[in-house]
């Protein structure tokens, strides 16, 4: 940035959380409409069935002011819609409505929604409604789906395959081959769901006489669902406005479009009524997208002194019954396959994929997307190998980073690489753990017969995804952000910017990227968002670009509307512009610092006294700018993770220690919102390597569809977690800052399991499946026993 | 199907008289009918903690009482317990330590913490998550909340 920084990298605590803990956060459910009908869902109770008949009279007879609306009902105001890539022809995918017609194929989709006047008055009339099934075989088993023999889980199809790829650099073949020490291993990483405290939400307002259609709802794109819904429902774009109140949580699951969300809307329209839909958390289960779920099998070669000589993976992902429609759906295979081995020096390498459906529910992007699976599977191996060539692990890893003469570089998964900080990442992390010291407690204490286990795992995080992921695949999603930047007439600024908030603080950020940009304090800029009729066009939450592309447009618009200030300044005092400057809430001379006029003059003249300035002078105390990255296709984080854990081996139980973190998110605007997002990150990593799990049966039912059964980490598992940084600014940008929301979800998993794999390694046992349960660690120590 | 009773009970200090819905729970008693939407609701069952508000001088599930049962009761939420300044510090030490990111268990958690102060004396941060267990936070992984519980239980009871 031009001007040295006094608010930028200082951990200055937010405004909005004095509103939230004073319990006056605005949820969608907190929102009151005049004649507001509540919606609700009959769901599938089959994982597969076909829709013979359904009745909804019992359910007027309970209810009388209720009214039933079928799929067949809904597709008459929209039609199905069909995920497509328009850069991927080969991908396979069904057409889905978003209320089933004829067929459900997974236990939970909508097949029919009920209006009534309350909630409970909804949920009484549906629990009525008839719904004549005739239950079709399901594909429920991930590793199955693509047997001759497997259900299909949709009969039209033909087979379950939805997509297949293959990466190749170098000869792996001969790579492997000719390795001194190979290590290999079957991965299975377990579908889980995003989980955010409050479920989805939304209110949809059609108003016939204006032929507006206004939604409330609690959605990380409002853009996105804008589009959809003028698309899809035939009302002009600019007719459609979504806003978005306080967001409960996200983490990808709200980025989705869904069927549920858009048939509300229908609703709205049929009825010309305000609607509303909240998700209660058993539909939240079987209806939220889920993630992960794959199975990888991988094997790396080194040579005698541990150089990574080459490496393969071949992964079967799944997509449950639809790819999310509106985004490119592969991404969770294509990241695993594009990101393993992604930080280690190799020119041998090849990834295949799979994608099969299943009859369970539409996949999507969850946090962190693949990249966790890529980090632990790439992790363990590395530790393997460096068990067989007899090398610390730290040691190891040191070894085989890609050295700052490499880069720039791509490497064979296809990852463009500027600049790493890998080792002196990794050197950091070694201090703050103390990782000898811990290496002799560890020691000491297996005399003793505590099993202490250190997991030490290399990530590299992609954020902030530009262009040519969504532009060539036809997705009409936004890759830019845009912000306004205002002086009002006392001198305070607002600026208006499509970043969505969702807790992780952005706004906050912005408001200290603007404060520096106009010599001001943080306080004195107050900054909103999420309203599509209002705000620039973006992208909104995902892919941690909130300040990476949302920051670089604030402060390109706060740098233009500066220069605006800085000339009219001059024209007021008759001074030159490039002699002023703006300092301590007003404008001052460059050389000297001396103020000359405040910002609160400025503004006042700005807005109220036209008369006083000579003539031609047109103030522009507003200015909107929009940036889409263009230096690099991402930007690329990185980072390491450290864990410590002992197992108990007569219960299988893990119990975690501590856990360190040190990442390179490139240039850190506030490190309070940064370590928390880190900490945030690391423990939905630790939720998806020892606990969370969509566990289904071999018919498609889902089992701990419910908080009570589907564990999630609460405060007394969790260990601290300490957080150092390295700092590389990203090129290529004024600010240079990288995203950090998803670097605690890649790592966490593969530090956790690589502990437990060190801890229970003495007993010649190993797990290499997510999560590690106390069952699968008490049978992998029984295994070795045998 | 429906069926009502009146009830009459003390919400944050002022006197209320209702006829409700005798399946309503607390929570949405509180949320619908007084407008009281800092209670919040995340699972409806029991497990999240979300919904944690305080009756006759203990924390509770209020979705997991139902507002008939709270008949006669003293019920306090975090607008109530806001207003009268009594977990001021605790709050200041939230926003301090950006100990909350979407807000959405805030309340819960403030409510929680709340009564673990009423304990009287500084507790070890196992002794603090142990107690927190009841309560669900997606966004922060604890440590902030837990980090946040101690300065304001230092500041109470020193140390």
């Amino acid at each position: 940035m031009a001007d040295p920084s006094p608010s930028v990298g200082r951990p200055l605590p937010r405004s909005a959380a004095r509103r939230l803990a004073f319990g006056r956060g605005r949820y969608a459910d907190d929102l009151r409409f005049p004649g507001l009908l509540h919606l609700a869902f009959v769901r599938s109770p089959h994982a597969h069935a076909r829709i013979v008949r359904i009745d909804p009279a019992p359910a007027i007879a309970a209810v009388p002011n209720a009214r039933v609306f079928t799929g067949a009902d809904i597709a008459r105001v929209c039609g199905p819609w069909q995920a497509s890539v328009d850069n991927l022809p080969t991908l396979v995918s069904p057409p889905q409505h978003i209320v089933a017609v004829d067929r459900a194929a997974w236990q939970g989709e909508p097949v029919a929604a009920v209006v009534a006047a309350s909630r409970a008055e909804a949920e009484d009339a549906a629990a009525e409604v008839v719904v004549e099934w005739e239950p079709l075989p399901a594909a429920a088993i991930r590793d199955r789906t693509l047997d001759a023999d497997a259900a299909p889980a949709h009969p039209e199809l033909g087979g379950n395959l939805s997509y297949a790829t293959l990466i190749r650099a170098g000869d792996p073949d001969a790579a492997l081959a000719e390795a001194a020490h190979t290590v290999e291993g079957r991965f299975s990483f377990a579908r889980h769901t995003g989980v955010p405290l409050e479920p989805r939400a939304v209110i949809a307002d059609y108003d016939p006489g204006e032929g507006t259609l206004t939604v409330h709802g609690s959605h990380q794109a409002p853009w996105h669902q804008q589009d959809t819904l003028s698309r899809h429902l035939g009302i002009p774009e600019h007719l459609v406005r979504v806003v978005t109140p306080d967001i409960g949580g996200g983490f990808g699951i709200k980025l989705h479009i869904y069927g549920e969300e858009i048939a509300v809307s229908a609703v709205s329209r049929l009825l010309g009524r305000p609607v509303k839909y909240v998700a209660d958390r058993m539909e939240s289960f079987v209806s939220d997208v889920q993630a992960r779920d794959q199975s990888v099998s991988a094997r790396m070669g080194v040579d005698e002194d541990g150089g990574i000589r080459g490496l393969a993976v071949d992964a079967l992902s799944s997509f449950g019954a639809y790819a999310a429609y509106g985004r490119p759906p592969v991404n969770e295979g294509m990241m695993t396959i594009m990101m393993t081995g992604g930080p280690y020096a190799n020119g041998h390498y090849e990834g295949r994929l799979r994608i099969a459906f299943q009859n369970k529910p539409p996949s999507g992007m969850y946090r962190a997307v693949g990249q966790p699976i890529a980090c632990a599977v790439t992790e363990q191996l590395v530790d393997w190998a460096a068990d067989a060539a007899g090398i610390d692990p730290v040691d190891m890893r040191r070894r085989n980073y890609w050295t700052d003469e490499a880069c720039p570089l791509t490497t064979p998964g296809g990852i463009g690489i500027r600049r790493l900080s890998l080792g002196r990442c990794l050197d950091r992390l070694v201090a703050m753990m103390d990782y000898g010291a811990l290496r002799a407690e560890q020691a000491a204490l297996r005399r003793n017969g505590v099993h202490r286990g250190i997991g030490v795992a290399t990530f590299l995080e992609m954020t902030s995804i530009g262009p040519e992921r969504y532009g060539p695949a036809g997705a009409h999603v936004s890759t830019q952000d845009g912000a306004t930047v205002r002086l009002e007439p006392s001198g305070a600024v607002r600026c208006v910017t499509s970043v969505v908030e969702i807790g992780q603080g952005t706004h906050a950020a912005l408001a200290q990227i603007v404060a520096d940009c106009l010599g001001t304090a943080p306080q004195h800029v107050a900054v909103v968002g999420g309203d599509t009729a209002l705000t620039p066009y973006g992208g909104g939450a995902w892919a941690s670009r909130g300040l990476t592309i949302g920051g670089e447009a604030a402060w390109r618009a706060a740098q233009g509307l500066r220069q605006n200030i800085l000339e009219l300044a001059g024209s007021i005092l008759q001074a030159d512009p490039a002699g002023l400057d703006l300092a301590g809430g007003a404008v001052c001379d460059r050389a000297t610092r001396e103020a000359r006029i405040t910002l609160a003059e400025i503004g006042r003249i700005g807005h109220f006294r036209h008369d006083t300035l000579p003539p031609g002078v047109q103030p522009e105390l507003a200015v909107t700018r929009h940036y889409v990255p263009d230096a690099v296709p991402f930007a690329l984080a990185n980072g390491v993770q450290g864990s410590s854990l002992e197992v108990d081996t007569e219960t299988g139980e893990v119990r975690l220690l501590d856990h360190w973190v040190v990442e390179d998110c490139g240039r850190i605007v506030n490190p309070l919102l940064v370590e928390e997002q880190i900490r945030g990150g690391v423990v939905q990593g630790i939720g998806g390597a020892l606990f969370e799990e969509c566990c289904y049966d071999g018919e498609g039912q889902m089992l701990n569809a419910s908080f009570a059964d589907y564990l999630v980490p609460m405060a007394a598992e969790m260990p601290d977690i300490h957080v150092g940084h390295v700092e590389t600014p990203l090129e290529g940008t004024a600010l240079g800052a990288k995203g950090a929301g998803e670097a605690g979800t890649v790592g966490a998993p593969a530090a956790v399991l690589l502990a437990v794999n060190d801890a229970i390694r003495p007993l010649g046992a190993q797990v290499s499946s997510l999560p590690v349960t106390p069952e699968s660690v008490l049978t992998a120590i029984a295994a070795a026993r045998a | 199907m429906q069926e009502f009773a009146d009830i009459a009970l003390t919400v944050n200090g002022d006197a209320v008289a209702r006829r409700v819905e005798t399946r309503q729970h607390l929570v949405d008693f509180l949320r619908i009918e007084l407008g009281l939407t800092g209670s919040h609701l995340g699972c409806e069952h029991g497990v999240c903690g979300a919904c944690t508000v305080r009756v006759d001088g203990a924390v509770v599930r209020g979705c997991l009482m139902l507002a008939v049962q709270a008949d006669g009761a003293d019920v306090w939420t975090v607008e109530g317990l806001s207003d009268t300044g009594e977990i001021a510090d605790l709050q200041q030490a939230f926003i301090e330590r950006n100990a909350l990111q979407c807000g959405y268990c805030t309340p819960g958690m403030l409510l929680t913490a709340a009564e673990m102060l009423e304990a009287g004396r500084r507790m070890t941060r196992a002794e603090i998550r142990a107690f927190l267990s009841g309560n669900f936070c997606r966004c922060t992984g604890y440590h902030a909340i837990v980090d946040a519980i101690e300065t304001a239980m230092q500041g109470r009871f020193g140390g």
